[in-house]
């Protein structure tokens, strides 16, 4: 992985890259364990680049996304990091899209702090509740830990992220671990939903846990594997577009 | 300004399932039927095909084929001391929307109620006492017995080519089907679908109990199947993407494969989508409706509807919010147990189950379909002796793998965190040897569990929203205990590797995890207009050419999914239609 990518204290410049598209295409690549997998046929493309510009994301918000997805997905054996694995365009594209604007959702007042079980009674769209939740979670870092959330070390981030989960980092302003649970929800969305979104590239989560994607046509394979790994190269619906 | 469209016999309120049996066996009649429906009509050619169809994040988490809540939802409280709040994410359950209603995508599983379901009250009373019932249990008999049904569940069957094993043909017991079963006339039209190694694993073990295992019935033909209409479905590709999703291999049986292709050939037809009917006129003195009154969400326009009959064939919140919103019916009072709409509302004890992991099993869990598991019924309704439990009601019990589809199916060992490195190796290493016994229970009436309409929320008509009031009650607490013992043992015996924590209902109803869209009551049938809101035919005792569909109509829910009495009710009603009240119009039940 090229140095500049990730965005850290020793490289200030790294949340600029982002923006300039900076090259993640060899992350698979060079990683041993994924590289090993890859050996498969010709027809797994190279892991797609970052987008030129974010639909929607700001500098801040893709340097906290790539921090977050890099955080609950680290690099590894397995895959990629969860950035590397496009999860930033994933929730680039989906806060762009109908359902960050807030489509399916009743939106009609009055609004209400009510409890949990009667489920999300925000005002906000799921793009505007990411953008405060994004704003109020590195004030928080800010306040404890002196820096933004994505320019922590991996273990504060670590920590940071448990904070929020358990509901013991106090957000000004805004409920921590329901920010914590949609994040953690969006950004398995993008770990795991098929490629065409922009996240599981190179279907690395597939890969993972072994998930055939397509066609998935077992009519005449079931009988013959019960109880046998059926171990297939996952496909796509762009594989079959 | 509201524009008066031409007089038809018949109008459908709703074009699901049971909008769609009414106009096909209305039209068969000689009748000139329209139906109306909110939602979009679909080709499932063009929108149920591969690859797109094959799309978690869309039909999943996106909810492509579900009512729009900004459009139109419910209200919430726990209980009547508190103030609702909109739901406003669909999460809890999933109403369709477009033309097949939540045909398009339930996930198929077909079932009979049992004989003692159609009888509850009496059945307890006679077997326990009345005193058995506690006073807040506003449970109810059916209006007709599960052997006055069985033909037309029968009908139904053959309509949808249900894959499964009789396990009561026509009295004899048969050893692999469910032997607590009423009584058919008839095998399942198609055979049992192939079954899992996990459904193989855990029937294995529950016979060993001395357990009744047999394979879930399901709307997932086994093979291809020409129905009852002359219709022809196809096999079940066991894809894995069965529910909240469409069907390209037409196996999954629903209107838009087993009944609308003949409908909209049919030239006493007319399919009118985009159509949200927002009230019904009626003519209280007269106990009649006149028709409906609905907005074309094209052009913004109003138009009424006029009709000889009216069919209310929405889904089981479209029933009663026409209801409530026409003023027909006297609506339902918990503090003084008065009135009948929105009485009884019911749904469905779910989120019980545990997950076993088998280090050395390979159980690829995402060949399979809704189909694939075996169940037992022998803890089902009251097919066990109640006396000493201090509960009514039972669950279904069950295993096999439906729907591995990844974003949402990552099975992993107890105290594994829910990100970061150890998360992932634990996903990877567990997702091919997990297996979870789940559990279905009834869910019996109480009192004060009920729909009325909210004093505040308003839907995109301006109408108001209705409101729920619906908490889980201790009878539902004990049975999902006692049931999970029982599917504990069977865990066990199943000799895992690991077994995870029994997930349990504690607490308050939380709307937001999905649990079932088996939502009921509210317009329930019976013998008594003090009690009930349709007759044994589901006419109206308010307005004789009034029929009411669906699920609204269940006195209370048992463990088992609706669809299938769903259907049977509706060629039952169809069949009174058209033999008793077209030939003399009128109540066809004297209260």
């Amino acid at each position: 992985m090229t140095e500049k990518s990730k965005p850290d204290d020793r490289n200030p410049i790294a949340r600029r890259n982002f923006l300039l598209g900076a090259g993640t295409a060899v992350a698979t690549a060079v990683n041993p364990g994924v590289a090993a997998q890859a050996q498969q046929p010709a027809a797994v493309p190279a892991a797609g680049s970052e987008p030129a510009a974010y639909l929607t994301l700001t500098e801040t918000e893709v340097a906290f996304f790539t921090a977050a997805a890099d955080t609950m997905i680290p690099a590894d054996e397995l895959t990629p990091s969860g950035s590397d694995c496009g999860i930033v365009t994933f929730v680039d594209r989906q806060l762009a899209s109908a359902w960050g604007g807030g489509a399916k959702m009743y939106r009609n007042g009055p609004f209400r702090k009510a409890k949990p079980e009667y489920g999300y009674q925000l005002p906000l769209t799921p793009r505007q509740f990411f953008a405060a939740g994004v704003v109020a979670t590195n004030a928080w870092t800010r306040k404890v830990y002196g820096k933004d959330f994505d320019r922590l070390a991996a273990g504060e981030r670590e920590d940071a992220l448990k904070a929020l989960e358990q509901g013991k980092a106090a957000l000004e302003d805004f409920d921590g671990k329901a920010f914590f649970e949609a994040l953690l929800q969006l950004t398995m969305e993008g770990f795991f939903a098929d490629p065409i979104y922009g996240g599981n590239r190179n279907k690395a989560s597939w890969r993972m846990v072994g998930f055939p994607g397509l066609p998935a046509v077992y009519s005449k394979l079931i009988e013959e594997y019960r109880n046998k790994r059926y171990a297939a190269e996952p496909q796509s619906i762009a594989d079959f577009s | 300004m509201t524009t008066r469209l031409k007089e038809v016999d018949a109008v459908m309120v709703g074009m699901g399932w049971t909008g769609s049996i009414l106009a096909r066996e209305l039209t068969k009649a000689g009748l000139t039927v329209i139906g109306l429906e909110r939602g979009e009509d679909l080709s499932p050619r063009e929108n149920f095909a591969l690859p797109a169809v094959r799309d978690e994040l869309r039909y999943t988490y996106r909810l492509e084929l579900i009512q729009d809540p900004a459009l139109e939802t419910v209200t919430f409280r726990h209980r009547p001391s508190e103030s609702a709040l909109p739901m406003r994410r669909f999460g809890s359950f999933l109403p369709g929307n477009s033309v097949g209603g939540a045909a398009n995508h339930w996930g198929g599983q077909h079932w009979r109620y049992l004989p003692s379901d159609h009888a509850t009250r009496s059945h307890i009373a006679e077997r326990y006492g009345a005193s058995a019932i506690p006073d807040d249990m506003t449970i109810q008999d059916w209006a007709m017995s599960y052997d006055e049904l069985e033909p037309y569940y029968d009908k139904f069957d053959k309509l949808c080519g249900v894959s499964g094993k009789a396990g009561n043909l026509r009295g004899q017991k048969i050893e692999g089907g469910n032997i607590f079963e009423g009584a058919r006339n008839d095998d399942y039209p198609t055979p049992p679908l192939i079954m899992t190694e996990s459904g193989l694993m855990f029937a294995k073990v529950a016979k060993e109990f001395g357990y009744h295992p047999f394979p879930q019935p399901a709307s997932n033909a086994s093979r291809p199947y020409t129905n009852s209409e002359g219709l022809t479905l196809g096999g079940c590709q066991y894809c894995g993407f069965c529910e909240r999703n469409g069907c390209e291999a037409n196996a999954k049986a629903g209107p838009q494969v087993c009944v609308l292709p003949l409908l909209r050939a049919e030239p006493k037809f007319t399919l009118r989508d985009r159509a949200w009917v927002s009230r019904l006129s009626y003519d209280k003195a007269a106990k009649k409706v006149t028709g409906v009154l609905f907005t074309d969400t094209r052009t913004g326009e109003e138009y009424e509807q006029p009709a000889g009959l009216v069919v209310l064939s929405a889904y089981v919140f479209g029933n009663i919010s026409l209801l409530l919103n026409s003023g027909i019916g006297e609506p339902y009072d918990p503090v003084t147990s008065k009135g009948v709409v929105g009485k009884n509302y019911c749904y469905q004890l779910s989120r019980l189950g545990v997950t076993l992991f088998f280090e050395d099993k390979f159980f690829n869990p995402f060949m399979g379909s809704p189909g694939t598991q075996m169940v037992m019924d022998d803890f089902n309704g009251d097919n066990f002796d109640h006396r000493g439990l201090g509960f009514l009601g039972g669950c279904k019990i069950q295993l096999g793998h439906a729907d591995g589809r990844p974003i949402s199916y990552r099975p992993v060992p107890p105290g594994t965190p829910r990100w970061g490195a150890a998360w992932k190796k634990a996903t990877a290493k567990w997702y091919q040897h997990a297996a979870r016994i789940t559990l279905s229970g009834s869910n019996y009436a109480n009192r004060y569990n009920y729909i009325d309409l909210d004093p505040t929320y308003k839907d995109q008509l301006g109408r108001p929203l209705l409101r729920m009031t619906y908490n889980f009650v201790e009878n539902d607490y004990k049975v999902g205990d006692y049931c999970m013992r029982i599917a504990l043992d069977i865990a066990r015996a199943m000799q895992p590797t690991m077994i995870g924590p029994p997930g349990l209902r504690r607490g308050d109803y939380d709307t937001v995890p999905y649990q079932s869209t088996h939502n009921t009551g509210g317009t329930i049938m019976g013998h008594d207009p003090k009690t009930s809101v349709v007759n044994r035919y589901l006419q109206s005792w308010d307005a004789d050419n009034l029929f009411i569909m669906g699920a609204s109509t269940f006195p209370q829910q048992s463990a088992y999914n609706p669809t299938g009495p769903v259907g049977a009710l509706a060629y039952w009603s169809a069949e009174a239609i058209v033999t008793k009240y077209l030939k003399n119009p009128g109540p066809l039940v004297h209260a």
